[in-house]
């Protein structure tokens, strides 16, 4: 090593320093110290006794609920995460159209919901699914559709926070429509000369150059979802029947409700474990960490 | 000749059909987006007796803005509204001061083993929240430091990974010969820091800023986990604390929920191009 990379080293590590203090404070000592007390019994008020893999077996064995809130959150990533992701990437798709005035107008339209806090969000959406009177029963009676009870039904309750998380997917058509202005216009135009409809377009233009993209958010959204539990905290506390108690807010529970530390901190190991995994698949699939390694 | 006349005519007279349709379609959905909202301020200026009618009353009668003063009435909220603050000033704070070193130490220094740290950087931005709220809960509480702000303020002084990221591309993109000259000139890195790249970095930093105060204006878990004395809360848990008492009053929620929705878009509203290009980068360059 040259003086001059010597010199380059230390000012670089210098620089990081409060990031590396962070990293091993606030996220590896906390991830090791999880796994430890992963194996431990602990309550706070009395010192964790360890118990091995005890609460692991408990959760995969002897715990109903935890396949209830695993099921419940697997539902999420598989239709909210898809519909939030087909939606948000087919309005992006319309707005980005060349002939459309007034896209900065739409783009806030579609953007503001994100900005409202996660309280005032419940609160706007427990009145929009009231059964009886809220909006959108309202606008479905109009129709002829006796709507459901929402949050109040075990059935409908996830729909209706899958709608809840589309309504607030303006950061996804943010991302998209960046990208989408990306694509070079000569791929639409040898496209159209070649003889393809709009659905060719989208279908073997927009959607392969928008791939990496797409990808992002996906992954984002998935993240997002997994880690969902404000939300359902507020408006349902886990209910009807526990079809919107999903992973996260039960770890919370656990943790904090019912001061079961290790078994929560064993829920937290799985969830990283369930996170990496799919997001690690996602990116192999899509041939990403192949190439750059 | 005649038929390719007659085609583009019909062409032109579909696509114009498309676009039509796209406006409709266009038009119905901002609807969908925008409705709620007048809902909300509706329902704000509602007698209770009003919001809960049945069929729903679109507007008042008599819009009760008497709401708005009673509902700032029924909970501390000028005393939350301080600590809001007082949090989100200590986290803008920590925020600029950390990331700007972090993201400068990623991206102008050649450094051995550099980008290999930067990709435990991004590795950490997948990593769920809920992973380390356990053990950091215990950590703070060991330390002391619950039933205080330190939990909602000191992380915020050790770099964000997603801050870092931005930060960094946006130092990477600036010319390598303004820090060059000005080494030859016996600037150190520090200099160049502090008097280069800092104040052409201000667009990306105001993103900064930007993201940092929505997220503890919005935030709910943190405060939630941390905050467990009632006089350190933040609007977010104040609001959700009077709403989880039996029978809420709602239209005073909503009344709230409106007065907490309107700093925020006004903030957009002005600084709408930071915004939108920070979140448009965050994807395009991920």
């Amino acid at each position: 090593m040259t003086l001059n990379e010597k010199k380059n080293l230390r000012n670089g590590l210098l620089f990081i320093s409060p990031w590396i203090i962070g990293f091993l404070m606030f996220t590896l000592y906390p991830i090791a110290s999880s796994l430890y007390y992963s194996m431990t019994e602990y309550n706070i008020i009395s010192e964790p006794i360890f118990v091995g893999l005890k609460n692991y077996i408990d959760l995969f064995f002897h715990d109903e609920l935890f396949y209830t809130v695993l099921y419940n959150t697997l539902y999420m990533v598989v239709f909210g995460v898809t519909l939030t992701i087909v939606v948000t990437l087919a309005v992006s798709i319309v707005l980005n159209d060349k002939r459309l005035r007034g896209l900065s107008f739409f783009r806030v339209v579609f953007f503001i919901p994100t900005l409202v806090p996660t309280v005032i969000l419940s609160i706007l959406w427990i009145w929009l699914f009231q059964p009886e009177n809220g909006l959108v029963n309202t606008v479905l009676s109009w129709f002829g559709i006796n709507g459901p009870g929402w949050f109040a039904s075990p059935t409908w309750s996830k729909p209706a926070f899958i709608l809840m998380a589309i309504w607030c997917g303006g950061n996804y058509i943010i991302i998209f429509l960046a990208g989408l202005q990306d694509i070079p216009a000569e791929l639409y135009e040898a496209a159209e000369i070649d003889g393809a409809n709009l659905f060719d377009r989208i279908w073997h233009v927009t959607i392969p150059q928008m791939k990496p993209i797409i990808l992002f958010n996906v992954i984002s959204a998935i993240i997002k979802t997994l880690q969902s539990f404000a939300e359902s905290f507020i408006i349902t506390q886990g209910g009807p029947n526990n079809s919107t108690n999903f992973y996260s807010l039960y770890l919370y529970q656990n943790a904090f409700l019912y001061s079961k530390m290790g078994y929560a901190s064993a829920m937290a190991w799985i969830l990283l474990i369930i996170t990496l995994v799919l997001t690690i698949s996602l990116l192999r699939a899509n041939g990403f960490g192949k190439a750059e390694q | 000749m005649e038929a390719q006349i007659a085609d583009s005519k019909k062409g032109k007279r579909k696509s114009l059909l498309a676009l039509v349709c796209m406006y409709a379609v266009l038009i119905v959905l901002a609807a969908i987006y925008i409705v709620p909202f007048i809902w909300l301020i509706s329902g704000s200026l509602k007698t209770s007796s009003e919001l809960f009618a049945n069929p729903p009353i679109w507007w008042p009668k008599v819009p009760q803005w008497k709401n708005y003063i009673d509902a700032i009435n029924s909970f501390p909220f000028f005393l939350y509204l301080k600590n809001t603050l007082l949090i989100m000033g200590f986290n803008i704070i920590g925020v600029l001061l950390s990331n700007s070193l972090i993201a400068y130490g990623f991206s102008r220094i050649e450094w051995k083993g550099r980008d290999t740290i930067f990709i435990i950087v991004l590795i950490t931005m997948m990593l769920p929240f809920q992973v380390v709220m356990v053990p950091l809960f215990l950590l703070f509480q060991k330390l002391g430091w619950i039933g205080s702000f330190l939990p909602m303020i000191v992380p915020s002084f050790f770099g964000n990974a997603f801050y870092i990221f931005l930060l960094r591309q946006f130092f990477v993109g600036r010319p390598n010969e303004i820090s060059q000259s000005a080494k030859i000139d016996g600037a150190n890195e520090f200099v160049i820091f502090y008097k280069i790249i800092l104040p052409l970095a201000k667009p990306a930093l105001t993103t900064v800023v930007i993201f940092t105060f929505l997220q503890s204006w919005n935030d709910f878990v943190g405060p939630l986990i941390f905050l467990t004395d009632n006089r350190l809360y933040t609007l977010s848990i104040g609001v959700q604390q009077i709403m989880s008492v039996n029978d809420p009053r709602w239209t005073l929620l909503m009344a709230i929920g409106v007065t907490m929705t309107i700093p925020v878009l006004i903030i957009f509203f002005v600084l709408q191009k930071y915004f939108i290009e920070g979140i448009a980068f965050s994807g395009i360059k991920g």
